[in-house]
């Protein structure tokens, strides 16, 4: 049976984690995301289904923790906000070389630096290009609300395990904080032994007789077998390309003008495509849900269908990147944004739609 | 009298060492004269003795010894610098019925992973912790590392370590006895083979103490680094006795029994 409540999205997050079969949480305290730490440790999940929650002595130690749990294959995760998540990247740089699935939730509050605890989006190059060094990728998933932070954890596990891969869910600020209903799956129960030896045959459970021992790790000084490595990952991004796109489509049928958003600024541009609409310009919504992969393909058809487009986010212009890069230069792509923990209002999206496609 | 023959010695009832299983064939990576293949074998050799070898996993670190699972023969994680204490509190906290310890160089361990080391002990977590310090980051090339002795010499002290200018070295071993998670904390080397002896059984007290869910057992090795220290191996290790053992006395420091 599924159940209703009303809660924030921090917590949606982690009542969802405990549901989806968790065997371990780690994290450090920082605003806005602390939530989903508390609400972990008021639960006692280590009642519930027996999951471990641990409050480590930084972000750093935390990512390492979920290294290691992972590695053992287990279903870890962790949360944090921008500067936090920026102290993870050496250890998400590890975990996606030596291919570890895991969860990490970013809830983005503005920066650069100490920046502010108000919402921002303006991790999106870190979160979708990298992030730590190396050539890797993480699948990001971005929620719009907080039925989609409580979807996405569940969702995070079952695509980290199948691409042997971090997720990460790139929130932010807003969608941590407010609350909503959100529908809740029923209780998964955790991974026993033998389902972890049968599925994750890779995962340090101590070596028995009947195998080789297992390694995990990100080293390989012989370059050669380094660059296989390498290639090895770059066909599994490409494939993740192919099987995960995923995004949703909002009055794009007629639309002469398209706005590409996602998470909050989404939330507000569906807003401003109806006050548009009601002054009879036909403007659609594009939506991606991932980030990486990026709805390359259904953009580039959007943009032989409109006239102009919008990218709408809380930052200086980041996803305007990947949105030119699917257009070319068909039509004209132009990006309005407000920072430092500024959330843009729908008339101003509006105007901006105006002035800077329509008249522009 | 027949001549004894190189067949007749090789009989199994003529067999009193042979290499612990839990040693793979890889040729070890080490200097000639390190310490660390020593400290490798005893540790594999206390998971055999206990018969605990399907059930642990060892934590490695960056440094000399990060390719430690190379040669031990047992399931293994590579942790980024500093970071295994993270890693095995998670690998023992998802895992309490597995034995898991870290092997980490002074670098590791008492720079760059200071506050993993530190809060690791301080939290009690039920695991070994395996400390090899030879005062130098062998691995990058002989510099100086935390545990570098006043007026040492390194790639990067090339005049001595000055510790008014370039700090104290820090006795790691000492300050996490101090913590009320740790439960055996102590100082041995491999140098000799009388202390080869006693550093195992210090090895096999702390695995036990983890058996019997008593807390954190801090092992620190006190070991020569040859090539670091630009010193053939005897020297190194009189060098070693004369130099390192009067600011790193051996023995135990904390036995919570």
């Amino acid at each position: 049976m599924k159940e209703l409540r009303l809660m924030k999205g921090n917590e949606a997050f982690a009542e969802a984690a405990i549901r989806a079969g968790a065997d371990g949480y780690f994290g450090y305290p920082i605003t806005p995301q602390s939530e989903v730490m508390e609400y972990l440790m008021a639960e006692k999940p280590h009642e519930r289904t027996g999951m471990v929650v641990l409050q480590a002595e930084s972000e750093v130690a935390a990512i390492n923790m979920v290294y290691g749990g992972a590695a053992c294959g287990k279903r870890v995760l962790t949360s944090s906000s921008s500067p936090g998540i920026s102290l993870k990247q050496e250890g998400i740089s590890y975990i996606a070389g030596a291919e570890l699935p895991c969860v990490i939730l970013n809830v983005v509050r503005g920066g650069p630096g100490l920046g502010t605890i108000q919402p921002s989006q303006s991790d999106y190059f870190q979160s979708t290009k990298g992030g730590g060094h190396g050539d890797y990728r993480m699948i990001v998933l971005a929620p719009s609300s907080v039925q989609e932070m409580a979807d996405f954890a569940r969702l995070g596990f079952d695509l980290a395990f199948k691409y042997r891969n971090p997720v990460l869910v790139l929130s932010d600020g807003a969608i941590g904080q407010m609350m909503e209903k959100v529908e809740l799956d029923e209780q998964r129960p955790r991974f026993t032994e033998e389902e972890i030896i049968k599925n994750t045959p890779w995962a340090t459970t101590g070596k028995t007789k009947d195998r080789e021992r297992n390694i995990i790790t990100s080293l390989d000084l012989d370059s050669a077998k380094q660059e296989l490595h390498n290639h090895a990952l770059q066909a599994k991004y490409k494939l993740m390309q192919e099987q995960e796109t995923r995004f949703e489509m909002i009055s794009c049928e007629d639309a002469d003008y398209l706005i590409v958003a996602y998470g909050t600024s989404a939330r507000i541009s569906q807003k401003a495509v109806d006050l548009l609409r009601a002054e009879g310009i036909r403007v659609g919504l594009l939506r991606p849900i991932t980030l990486f992969p990026f709805p390359t393909e259904i953009i580039s058809k959007l943009a032989d269908q409109v006239k102009g487009i919008l990218t709408v986010e809380m930052s200086a212009g980041q996803m305007i990147e990947d949105v030119k890069l699917a257009v070319g230069c068909r039509v004209k792509v132009e990006h309005f944004g407000r920072m430092g923990g500024i959330i843009p209002s729908p008339t101003e999206v509006v105007e901006a739609m105006k002035t800077k496609i329509i008249g522009g | 009298m027949a001549e004894i023959t190189k067949e007749d010695i090789r009989k199994p009832e003529n067999l009193i060492y042979k290499k612990t299983d839990l040693l793979t064939d890889k040729p070890l990576s080490y200097c000639p004269g390190c310490g660390h293949g020593t400290a490798h074998r005893i540790v594999m050799e206390v998971l055999e003795e206990m018969d605990i070898q399907d059930k642990t996993i060892g934590i490695a670190p960056v440094g000399c010894s990060v390719l430690a699972y190379e040669f031990m023969n047992i399931d293994m994680q590579q942790a980024a610098h500093g970071r295994a204490p993270a890693l095995a509190t998670a690998v023992k906290r998802l895992n309490p019925d597995k034995f898991v310890f870290t092997y980490q160089g002074d670098g590791d361990l008492a720079a760059i992973g200071t506050a993993e080391t530190i809060h690791a002990c301080n939290r009690g977590e039920n695991i070994v912790i395996i400390f090899i310090n030879n005062g130098i980051y062998g691995m990058t090339g002989g510099q100086m590392a935390p545990t570098t002795l006043p007026g040492m010499k390194s790639s990067t002290s090339p005049y001595g370590r000055d510790v008014h200018m370039m700090g104290n070295p820090l006795k790691m071993t000492e300050l996490v006895a101090q913590l009320p998670g740790t439960i055996y904390v102590t100082r041995q080397a491999v140098h000799t083979p009388a202390n080869v002896r006693k550093t195992k059984k210090a090895i096999r007290k702390a695995f036990e103490n983890q058996k019997l869910n008593k807390g954190l057992s801090f092992v620190e090795i006190v070991s020569n680094c040859n090539s670091g220290w630009k010193m053939n191996p005897v020297q190194a290790n009189e060098w070693m006795v004369e130099n390192m053992f009067p600011f790193y006395p051996l023995g135990d420091i904390k036995v919570n029994d």
